[in-house]
């Protein structure tokens, strides 16, 4: 355990140095303030012509804690996300840090202009008024949701995948055959349980828990099986969280839809059109590529399960 | 004739002033201009009508729940409270026992002992140790449960007036059967309001069992509001709930009133 969290650490560190030179550079390049956006985004969503909450500075927002692949670089001087294994989303690191700022950069807004709140889950789709412009915590679309807030374009194509331990009835499960007789749990609000119920089809009924830490706790306590997750926090899982885990497989998709991560905004927010075509030209001119490539790599995928 | 009538005006009176508060409440919530957002979010009849029958069926976890943590509840309640009143200096460890017992489930949240029960004992992987989430949480209610319950009665005992035991004793009965014969049929008929009161809130606290990753009533309704960020399925759940615990309550205070009127009648 010791072992692999001390490697996550240099491996962060150097990542960390890395991301703080090419913030720096962004910020000397722009001069701390007007970056003008791109020409292939919208005039219409140039800074000043958008409505925010706070005028002049984009709030962004995400749960608590925050966890590495999505959010890195740990949380040093941070005073909301604290505590081991959590991350300051305002290090800019981690896919959807990353995300989050390449969207600031591109609507005009330097680093330093970015606001980071929190907002647990339950909150980012409440009704009324929300406390941010935007809310990156790896929800996923789907048209039941698109009633209660907006979303933006997808920035991340989701697999979901089966994570377990050394000694479980499934550490040798080869096929979702084998994953039949499993009892497997997964997060609530995930659409990781209707991966189970409808790829999986297990003949136990699958737990579900409040959080990914909770179903970590469930899998070492042998009260389950197996967690499906997505394919990036099963890796980070596996890495960080378990002692002995092993990643079964990746599942194919349910049917038909690619599922995404999308942002999420208040229902009618009027930013919704620019962020949504400033995701569709970052996924255009491969920045999002380079960011998966970056912070997820070679963890975005594993043996797809027949 | 007059009394009929002075009580018909009450009930008129009664009438007028409830309605008189409902419409302004209404009123005051329905002009929210938010109210369509609200009204919409919690009170959807479409997500109703499709949460139902899953709420539903996912509440029978919670039946099967309180039925059997409440069969084990009541004798071990009963127990802790006699322990507690034991006044021989030999069985003091019981008193001890059973004083740190209740003092120690009453003070924590139920919610850190079915985590640490639920969780931390499967962990240590025992043989033999079972670490099914339903019977950890069924632990966990029977151990919090009883030590409320246990006060319950101890009240009921306490409040028996000491000359009723020491008349038994005249009588020649022993201690025991003091107890058994005189005090505690007149402390339980006593303690049955509040012991049905404890119940519903067992009922209740059935809920907690989702922590361990169960999808009973209250889970599989957020699961629901995940899944379309709409949070009627909970308020789908809170009726389901509500069937229940009213005819309880209303149960409860029939007992009461009744308890109250013989006390009355007794000593005129």
């Amino acid at each position: 355990m010791s072992t692999t969290r001390s490697r996550i650490a240099i491996g962060q560190t150097t990542r960390m140095a890395v991301v703080v030179m090419a913030m720096a550079m962004f910020l000397a390049a722009c001069g701390g303030s007007a970056a003008s956006p791109s020409a292939s985004v919208d005039a219409s969503c140039a800074k000043d012509k958008l409505a925010l909450k706070t005028a002049g500075k984009l709030t962004l927002s995400t749960d608590n804690p925050a966890y590495s692949p999505w959010f890195q670089g740990g949380n040093e001087g941070a005073t909301v996300w604290t505590g081991d294994y959590n991350n300051d989303p305002s290090k800019g690191q981690g896919y959807e840090g990353a995300v989050a700022y390449a969207v600031a950069e591109k609507l005009g807004f330097a680093a330093a202009d970015v606001v980071w709140i929190h907002t647990t889950f339950d909150q980012s789709f409440a009704p009324g008024a929300k406390d941010f412009d935007l809310f990156l915590n790896q929800v996923s679309i789907n048209t039941g949701r698109a009633e209660a807030v907006d979303f933006s374009s997808g920035y991340y194509d989701v697999a979901q995948g089966v994570v377990t331990i050394e000694g479980s009835p499934i550490a040798g499960a080869t096929s979702i055959a084998d994953l039949k007789t499993a009892k497997l749990g997964a997060q609530i609000g995930t659409t990781s349980l209707d991966a189970i119920t409808s790829v999986i089809k297990p003949d136990t009924e699958p737990a579900v828990f409040n959080t990914n830490d909770e179903a970590v706790a469930a899998l070492e306590g042998g009260i389950i099986d197996g967690i499906v997750v997505d394919v990036p926090t099963a890796f980070y899982m596996r890495d960080a969280q378990l002692t002995g885990g092993i990643i079964v497989g990746q599942l194919p998709s349910a049917s038909g839809a690619q599922e995404q991560f999308g942002i999420v905004m208040e229902k009618g927010s009027p930013l919704t059109a620019c962020v949504s075509s400033v995701v569709d030209v970052l996924k255009a001119d491969g920045t999002l590529a380079a960011l998966l490539k970056e912070w997820i790599a070679d963890k975005a995928s594993a043996p797809v399960l027949k | 004739m007059t009394a009929a009538r002075s009580a018909r005006k009450g009930t008129l009176v009664a009438v007028i002033s409830t309605l008189a508060v409902a419409t302004l409440l209404a009123f005051a919530i329905g002009s929210s201009p938010s109210w369509p957002l609200v009204q919409k979010a919690f009170f959807d009849g479409t997500y109703f009508s499709t949460s139902l029958p899953d709420v539903a069926g996912a509440f029978f976890i919670n039946v099967q729940l309180f039925v059997l943590a409440e069969i084990l509840i009541l004798p071990l309640g009963l127990l802790i409270a006699l322990a507690r009143s034991i006044t021989s200096p030999a069985l003091a460890p019981l008193r001890i026992f059973a004083t740190v017992y209740t003092d120690f489930f009453r003070g924590v949240p139920s919610i850190l002992v079915i985590y640490v029960l639920g969780f931390g004992v499967p962990a240590l992987r025992l043989p033999g140790v079972p670490k099914e989430p339903f019977f950890w949480a069924l632990v966990t209610l029977v151990l919090i449960y009883s030590a409320y319950v246990s006060e319950v009665y101890r009240a009921g005992i306490e409040s028996i007036h000491p000359s009723q035991e020491r008349a038994a004793r005249a009588l020649g009965l022993t201690r025991f059967q003091a107890l058994r014969f005189v005090v505690l049929p007149q402390a339980l008929r006593r303690v049955v309001p509040p012991l049905l009161n404890d119940f519903i809130g067992l009922q209740k606290d059935t809920a907690l069992v989702s922590i361990l990753g169960v999808v009973e009533a209250f889970k599989q309704a957020q699961i629901l509001k995940s899944a379309n960020f709409n949070f009627t399925p909970l308020m789908t759940t809170a009726l389901i709930f509500l069937v229940i615990t009213i005819p309880m309550t209303r149960l409860v205070d029939r007992l009461a009133a009744k308890d109250r009127a013989a006390q009355q009648g007794g000593a005129r």
